[in-house]
């Protein structure tokens, strides 16, 4: 491909340019979470400052951030783990027979708006006394990862050619022989993109668990929402429990870059 | 025993036990063994919810969930139909909303794809820096802009101060505030358009545009009329898959206006509308019916879509 020096040139800076966009608001969130309150106000302090983990301190120790980390951790885990557990299988099966009609209802559940299944499930869950518990945040949490796992495995599915399991049925193996031992071990890249997606977006929902939480179970997004709800806003802890919801994530993408990718891309080039 | 002996001779060399009856069972009807737990599962999450919203439209309930409702019929569609102070204003900011930010998203996003389409140095951290906000949790990103945005201490009123530009009230302001919910959502989920249609980009085979280049074809001709089509099907992916959550938002609007979409309503979308409707002020007869409208509207807007897809 011939290109010009000037397009090259161009295409460095508008590349530079793109990076800075996209990562200075991060940058910025960071570096105000290690302020004093008095400095963020500051403009003489707006790149060199006294760094100060008092922020942290507040947040995780008084604010009792280190109970809504784990809360967020444990729904994530588990509804991802339960999704898995119900989606792959579905998935084979749907991508194997064709079921289109079928997935079409599990992708539902991606089309439809929360709020509007909210309202009968607070009603629901509240005569099941389950509201403010684990149960009712993983099983809302798993109908967002459910449709994303299946999504995803389906294509996955699509991909992976049939002959291996034909050629273990031959030997013996009855079907679902074969996609336990033969086809299943060949799905880990799958399994992990759509595992990885599934943790993600169940760690950032914030609607479901604004609704069905309890003040014990609340999960880190409504933490941090509630952390503004009086008088004056605490700009540094703020910031500070901003980071410590978004740090994680960031890590996940950073050793898993490739199955965020391609689990954030899936179905692009299928049309 | 008699299942044994019909069993081909080299299962048992292989090792392999003999298939109990139940299990030949599942085997057989393992198409709706594996996918019926899930779709269970869904079903019963959205068909009931469904049929029970569809059913609160048509009531006057109010309070509590529990309290007493009367059958109004179509009484509440007719007063949301009718309501100019706060449906049609929300339709109308959803409308917008989704229009805009999906219109910069694409063509930021298509931009940034060409960009970054043939490798290069560095390729791998400039796409882990794209991934970033994309990622991020939606609350977390509200309050960051928040600040940012801030009139008073904000990074984003100090960068105008540098260009000599007056101060805005961005999120403050009662017409700036939608605008500046804009901004948030294409900076957090252009990188989204763009990974998409990189992916599509990446899938394309060089001939075509080489071949156009060999014609004395320009840039722009040889992206419009020979790259733009090919890569036709993954844009209307990223544009479905965009679209359904840009005429969702939620998150970044809620944590930076709050309840109502701020005092004047000035960021409420359908969304924020229904949610306020049903858990700020429990007003769950009317809530259901902007939420069965909602719905109808997105289920429209992605029939139109898919539609013009397949063309």
């Amino acid at each position: 491909m011939r290109t010009s020096p000037a397009y090259r040139v161009f295409r460095v800076v508008a590349i530079v340019l793109i990076v800075v966009a996209m990562l200075l608001p991060i940058i910025w969130m960071v570096m105000s979470s290690f302020k004093t309150n008095i400095d963020i106000f500051d403009t003489a302090k707006t790149i060199f400052f006294a760094p100060t983990l008092a922020n942290y301190t507040t947040v995780l120790a008084q604010a009792n951030y280190l109970k809504f980390v784990w809360n967020s951790f444990l729904v994530a885990f588990a509804a991802t783990a339960l999704s898995l557990l119900l989606g792959v299988p579905a998935a084979y099966s749907m991508s194997r027979f064709s079921m289109n009609k079928s997935a079409l209802v599990v992708l539902m559940a991606r089309v439809i708006p929360g709020v509007s299944l909210l309202v009968p499930w607070y009603y629901v869950f509240s005569n099941l006394r389950m509201v403010g518990g684990y149960g009712v945040l993983i099983l809302s949490h798993m109908f967002v990862s459910l449709p994303l796992i299946v999504y995803i495995m389906m294509g996955f599915f699509d991909g992976l050619p049939t002959e291996l399991e034909e050629s273990g049925e031959v030997d013996g193996l009855t079907p679902l022989g074969a996609f336990w031992h033969l086809t299943l071990p060949l799905s880990t890249p799958g399994v992990a993109t759509a595992g990885v997606l599934s943790f993600i977006f169940s760690w950032n929902n914030f609607m479901f668990a604004l609704v069905l939480a309890g003040a014990n179970t609340k999960t880190l997004p409504v933490a941090i929402f509630d952390f503004v709800g009086y008088a004056s806003i605490d700009w540094g802890g703020l910031m500070a429990a901003s980071s410590v919801v978004t740090l994680p994530i960031m890590v996940i993408a950073l050793f898993a870059q490739k199955y965020v990718v391609s689990g954030l891309t899936a179905g692009a080039t299928k049309g | 025993m008699n299942e044994q002996v019909t069993r081909p001779a080299d299962r048992t060399t292989l090792g392999i036990k003999p298939t109990p009856g139940w299990a030949r069972w599942v085997n057989e009807h393992r198409k709706w063994v594996l996918a019926a737990p899930a779709m269970i599962f869904v079903a019963a999450l959205i068909v009931f919810p469904l049929v029970w919203t569809m059913y609160l439209s048509l009531t006057d309930a109010e309070g509590s969930v529990r309290a007493d409702k009367e059958f109004i019929g179509l009484g509440n569609y007719l007063k949301v139909l009718s309501d100019t102070e706060r449906f049609w204003p929300a339709v109308g900011r959803t409308a917008l909303f989704t229009v805009v930010v999906l219109t910069f998203e694409m063509i930021f996003g298509m931009v940034i794809a060409l960009l970054l389409r043939r490798s290069f140095k560095g390729e791998r951290l400039v796409r882990l820096a794209i991934l970033m906000p994309l990622v991020a949790t939606p609350v977390a990103v509200g309050m960051m802009w928040r600040l940012i945005f801030d009139p008073n201490i904000g990074l984003a009123n100090a960068a105008l101060a540098l260009v000599k530009i007056p101060p805005q009230p961005w999120l403050a302001g009662q017409y700036t505030a939608l605008p500046t919910t804009m901004l948030i959502d294409i900076w957090q989920w252009t990188p989204m358009v763009a990974l998409i249609l990189l992916a599509g980009l990446t899938s394309l085979s060089d001939e075509p545009d080489e071949a156009a280049q060999i014609d004395g074809a320009s840039t722009w001709q040889r992206f419009w009329h020979v790259t733009l089509p090919l890569l036709m099907p993954t844009v209307i992916v990223a544009l479905l898959l965009r679209g359904i959550d840009a005429l969702k938002t939620f998150d970044i609007l809620y944590a930076t206006k709050g309840k109502g979409g701020g005092s004047y309503h000035e960021v409420e979308t359908l969304n924020v509308y229904a949610y306020g409707l049903s858990f700020d002020y429990n007003e769950y007869g009317v809530s259901s019916t902007v939420l069965i409208l909602f719905f109808l509207i997105i289920i429209g807007c992605m029939w139109a879509l898919a539609g013009r897809g397949k063309k």
